[in-house]
């Protein structure tokens, strides 16, 4: 049988189709079952109240800061830091074996497992440098392992500014980092903030890495220093769900609604700004 | 970058005899990319107050040449410079940093490059980031430098709205009052009006007529007419040499150079 190359064409598209909105079939489903089970969960006293009873009964508050902590301690560590490095990179660093060593690095930094980010947490942050389990210690876990993906998009987005800003400025006899500061970076925001978005999304999710470094079994109250152990949301989700019997599945569908959340929220407020900021800059 | 030899050093160092109204001294400037010979060995000045035309087919080095002036071949690590370029006597490569050459020896590119903020704020860039944070005095440096722009009238009403949306004659003014905001002496212009409708060229060029008064300017252009109109004196470069150099009545009815000659009357290039 032949098959007109019409007709090839339209089960190309088709397939096609078929795949990319296949894309949107789990998120569809995981809101509609989290949304389901966890909101009759969800009122006041559960966001804002201690645990109660072996945590099978009251709120999820000191999780819920927990990860607030821990979150806004991994972004004053690895923004600066990766956003840094990448000018470093972009703007100055020359090619030769030690920038190729740095990409390689970066690279590989991506590619490591988040448990392997947990032990090496605690061997470095907690016991040798006797931060103990502490915010600290899982912020920095945290940073490191989020630091690929902020160098990464702040390079392409620094690498995308365009060289005749750079060479307007400079012909200007403004020096390379006054050129770097006032033209280069402020048109690199909004691409760095998406690189911020994804990082923040990936440490507040993950669990193996603050395992070790941070995370609270049942700790009912709020931590006082960056020296304190805290609870998480996600390491409170995996306790929930496997460490303690009897839990009212609505707890658990309740906390895991209020972690996607959060999650979902952190990222709002992000590309909100990001528009923002895209919106008043004109080319 | 420059990599001088002991010899060279030896030859240039101090200040050396400046000619009377000579503004830029260049002597024996050789420009190499990688393997590539984009200038070969040119040596003429260039006097206080003048416009002078460059001209020249592709690839003749005249845009190597400008960007030497101002170092801007620096960013370039491929680039390797020879020879020696004085501006009022003084080694630009030797004795003077590059940032010190540029403020002083500013450059207008062939597109218009307004920078992605407002009117106001683009000609007030170089100012500012010089040091200068008086408000009441970056009025006065943009007014008066949009002015000698003769782009104020057009604009004087909407200097807090976005350069970008100018039309491209209005931007090139715009980059061209920018630049007279650092309060340079030299304005290099690389083919200023290439993306320019004749009635946007005609009035750059009338910019750069008034600008006489007060700065020297080399005007990079591929239109043959242009540098006639404009140009006091013109060079002509081809494939990195210096053809010829001469007044512009000069050089464009009698040309000493049989290339100059087939040049300007189009018979290639």
């Amino acid at each position: 049988m032949k098959i007109s190359s019409q007709t090839k064409q339209k089960i190309a598209f088709t397939l096609l189709g078929a795949a990319a909105v296949l894309v949107i079939v789990p998120v569809i489903v995981i809101f509609a079952i989290l949304i389901e089970k966890g909101l009759p969960a969800i009122n006041w006293q559960f966001l804002t109240a201690m645990p109660r009873m072996g945590m099978r009964a009251g709120g999820i508050f000191p999780a819920i800061m927990g990860t607030m902590y821990l979150v806004l301690g991994t972004i004053v560590v690895a923004l600066p830091l990766g956003v840094l490095a990448a000018i470093y990179l972009v703007e100055y660093a020359r090619q030769n074996w030690l920038t190729r060593m740095i990409e390689v690095a970066i690279v590989n930094l991506a590619g490591v497992p988040s448990v392997v980010y947990g032990l090496f947490g605690m061997g470095l942050f907690v016991i040798f440098l006797r931060f103990g389990a502490s915010i600290l210690a899982g912020s920095l876990t945290l940073a490191i392992m989020i630091l690929p993906v902020i160098i990464t998009a702040s390079k392409e987005a620094l690498s995308s500014v365009p060289r005749s800003f750079r060479e307007a400025s400079l012909a200007l006899g403004v020096s390379k980092w006054q050129t770097i500061r006032c033209v280069v970076l402020p048109n690199a925001l909004p691409g760095i903030l998406t690189g911020t978005i994804l990082g923040i999304s990936r440490a507040a999710g993950e669990t193996a890495p603050i395992l070790f470094t941070v995370a609270a079994f049942y700790l009912p109250r709020l931590p006082k220093s960056v020296f304190d152990q805290c609870m998480a949301l996600p390491y409170h989700l995996y306790v929930l769900s496997t460490q303690v019997p009897n839990v009212n599945p609505k707890i658990q569908y309740g906390t895991a609604l209020v972690l996607v959340g959060l999650v979902f929220l952190l990222n709002l407020v992000a590309i909100i700004t990001r528009s923002y900021i895209r919106s008043k800059k004109q080319w | 970058m420059v990599t001088p030899t002991e010899n060279d050093l030896k030859n240039q160092e101090g200040i050396g005899p400046v000619t009377q109204g000579d503004k830029i001294v260049i002597e024996n400037l050789s420009i190499d990319y990688g393997t590539v010979q984009a200038l070969k060995n040119v040596s003429f000045s260039v006097k206080e107050r003048e416009i002078l035309g460059v001209i020249g087919p592709a690839n003749s080095g005249k845009t190597s040449f400008l960007r030497a002036l101002n170092r801007l071949n620096d960013l370039d690590l491929s680039v390797r410079t020879r020879g020696s370029i004085r501006l009022n006597g003084k080694d630009v490569f030797r004795q003077m940093d590059a940032e010190e050459v540029r403020k002083k020896v500013t450059m207008v590119f062939a597109l218009p490059i307004p920078l992605p903020m407002s009117i106001f704020d683009n000609v007030a860039y170089g100012p500012r980031r010089h040091g200068v944070k008086d408000k009441r005095e970056l009025v006065k440096i943009v007014e008066k430098s949009l002015q000698a722009a003769f782009l104020w009238d057009e604009v004087k009403d909407r200097l807090s709205s976005s350069a970008m949306k100018l039309s491209g004659g209005q931007q090139q003014r715009l980059c061209i009052a920018r630049t007279l905001a650092v309060d340079p002496e030299v304005i290099l212009y690389d083919e200023p009006c290439s993306g320019l409708d004749p009635i946007s060229t005609a009035k750059v060029e009338e910019a750069m007529f008034e600008l006489k008064a007060k700065y020297t300017q080399i005007l990079v252009t591929n239109n043959v007419k242009q540098a006639a109109r404009v140009g006091d004196r013109v060079a002509f470069f081809l494939m990195g040499e210096l053809v010829e150099i001469d007044e512009a009545d000069k050089l464009f009815t009698a040309p000493r150079d049989k290339r100059t000659d087939d040049y300007i009357t189009g018979r290639f290039g």
